[in-house]
């Protein structure tokens, strides 16, 4: 089991990656950490996909120049479709962090802080002073 | 070339967890940064130069550097100059 | 008068709830005793099998400690199930096809079709190209609008500061902050940059356009190398970054500010839609549709890709330039 790990090594640091990826983002408290780890999930599963498309001895997708004109044999490149894939996931990935990070900047504006309990906490607090501003505004409305 | 495989594939598992080690925020994009650039050696060892070229300029450019700009818009990077002062 | 109605009102209310002038002989029920902390714990551990009581230490216990708990449970649970999930899948790696082998099922006959017949039906020399842009259009399409909406809604999040500072903004000259109208917390601060740094325009004037020509050249050249659109544009945009840090923002907004953004964008989208579109409705499985693919190598070659490319290249450079100009000064 564990030689089979070791053939597979990128498949498996992908996973390890993964996880710690998601560690993060369950862990941390800090948002902007969180997006780096939603970023380390991100890379994670790119390294996975580009690893099952890579073939050992071959050459990068790009048309070779043989002596009969361009070589179009497969057994001489590697698989193009994850690079199309991961490439549409790089692009929409960086679109995604400026997302997060420009709702992240917009929260710090609000509650000034980046922690997300803090937030959270101030958040309630807010809540329950707007409940009883309410209430009083009620009570003098009855009077 | 197995010896370099292995150092980048360890190297990153490294950058990873130290990104969430990391106290400091400025640390941890700067430890990001450097995880992306292997991300991108990575990818050429792998045969795909398509996504090298972007992670390196998209990854490792464009993202730090929205970081770096969003850290100093919460005046994360100002933050140990006052303590000295 | 006011405080007269006020007065009789609150009499009204209090014979309503019944707190109204008493009768003389009334006799009241004794008072309960004070209630001090240690007598109230007492008589709530006398009754601790009634349900109220159970419930308010319930409480109690639950305010005292219950957060403490649930945060030492989170943490805990939280990196156990991180821990049994990547144990999990590495099981399942073991059970994976060896890595680099030539049998695996991803090397299935979708790759062995792009890779026989993609350049002959495509003109494209880097086959990766030749897929995203011809087979897979309509994901590149989608994925730059994904970029293009992408920018817009940091635009509608982040530029919205900017109409209450352009009035400040002649009062202060640096470290400005910006005030929207749901602020609470401590400003954010925006930086305005010196531009007299001499070092810095000296290499930008020399490296802005080598960094341009690059990155035309890897937009241009992607479908004969690796690069393309979004490799290229990225590159493009670190230009703009450049340019932007060493002469000024004002500088760039010659020739690029909002407008040109909204207008190039879009126009590059539209341009990719109905370019697509075309081959779709002529002939989407490479059936003849009149436009000529070229000879494999030369730069024009491939079709729709070489316009395409440059679309994209657009979209990415525009986007990319207004994320750092909106994260760095809130405006484009």
């Amino acid at each position: 089991m564990f030689a089979k790990l070791l053939t597979n090594h990128y498949e498996a640091v992908a996973v390890i990656l993964a996880g710690i990826g998601l560690t993060n983002l369950l862990l941390q408290k800090n948002l902007i950490k969180k997006i780096i780890g939603l970023n380390i999930m991100d890379t994670a599963i790119y390294l996975f996909l580009a690893a099952k498309g890579w073939v050992s001895g071959r050459a990068a997708p790009i048309l070779i120049e043989g002596e009969k004109g361009w070589i179009m044999d497969v057994n001489n490149y590697v698989n193009p479709v994850p690079s199309g894939l991961v490439l549409t996931g790089i692009v929409v990935g960086v679109s995604v962090t400026a997302f997060a990070l420009a709702l992240t900047l917009k929260l710090y504006e609000y509650y000034g802080t980046l922690n997300i309990d803090e937030a959270l906490l101030k958040m309630t607090q807010e809540q329950e002073v707007h409940e009883a501003e309410i209430m009083n505004e009620e009570q003098e409305d009855i009077l | 070339m197995p010896v370099i495989e292995w150092l980048l594939l360890i190297f990153l598992i490294v950058c990873a967890f130290a990104v969430s080690v990391a106290k400091n925020l400025l640390n941890s994009v700067i430890i990001f940064m450097s995880y992306s650039l292997i991300m991108a050696v990575i990818w050429i060892l792998l045969q795909a130069p398509d996504l090298a070229i972007t992670e390196a300029a998209v990854g490792a450019g464009v993202t730090s550097i929205l970081f770096f700009l969003a850290l100093r818009r919460v005046g994360q990077l100002e933050h140990k100059k006052e303590d000295e002062k | 008068m006011r405080e007269d109605i006020k007065d009789l009102l609150n009499k009204f209310f209090n014979w309503i709830i019944g707190n109204g002038p008493r009768p003389e002989n009334e006799i009241l029920p004794p008072e309960p005793p004070p209630d001090l902390p240690f007598t109230r714990r007492n008589s709530g551990r006398k009754s601790r099998f009634h349900e109220a009581s159970i419930n308010e230490r319930y409480n109690e216990w639950v305010e005292l400690h219950g957060l403490h708990i649930f945060s030492s449970l989170y943490t805990w649970m939280s990196v156990l199930t991180c821990l049994v999930i990547i144990l999990l899948l590495l099981i399942t790696v073991t059970e994976l096809p060896p890595f680099g082998d030539e049998h695996n099922p991803a090397n299935n006959e979708v790759v062995l079709r792009y890779i026989k017949t993609g350049a002959r039906e495509t003109g494209a020399k880097n086959i990766v190209a030749g897929m995203i842009l011809d087979y897979r259009a309509f994901d590149t399409f989608g994925e730059s609008a994904v970029l293009f909406t992408a920018a817009v809604s940091v635009l509608m999040l982040l530029g919205a500061s900017r109409r209450n500072r352009t009035c400040e903004k002649n009062i202060f000259k640096f470290g400005i902050t910006s005030k929207s109208f749901l602020q609470r917390g401590p400003p954010l601060r925006v930086h305005i940059y010196r531009q007299d740094d001499m070092i810095l325009r000296g290499i930008a004037s020399i490296s802005i356009p080598t960094i341009l020509v690059m990155g035309c050249a890897i937009i241009i050249n992607g479908h004969l190398t690796p690069g393309g659109g979004f490799s290229g544009g990225a590159v493009l945009s670190t230009a703009l970054i450049l340019a932007a840090n060493a002469y000024g923002f004002d500088h760039v907004h010659y020739f690029f500010n909002e407008r040109t953004f909204i207008f190039s964008s879009s126009g590059s989208l539209i341009i990719y839609a109905l370019a697509k579109g075309y081959s779709f409705f002529t002939g989407a499985n490479h059936i003849p549709s009149g436009i000529p693919t070229g000879t494999i190598g030369n730069i024009l070659s491939g079709g729709l890709i070489l316009p395409l490319n440059i679309c994209v290249g657009i979209v990415v450079a525009g986007t990319l330039y207004s994320f750092y100009a909106l994260f760095s000064e809130g405006d484009i």
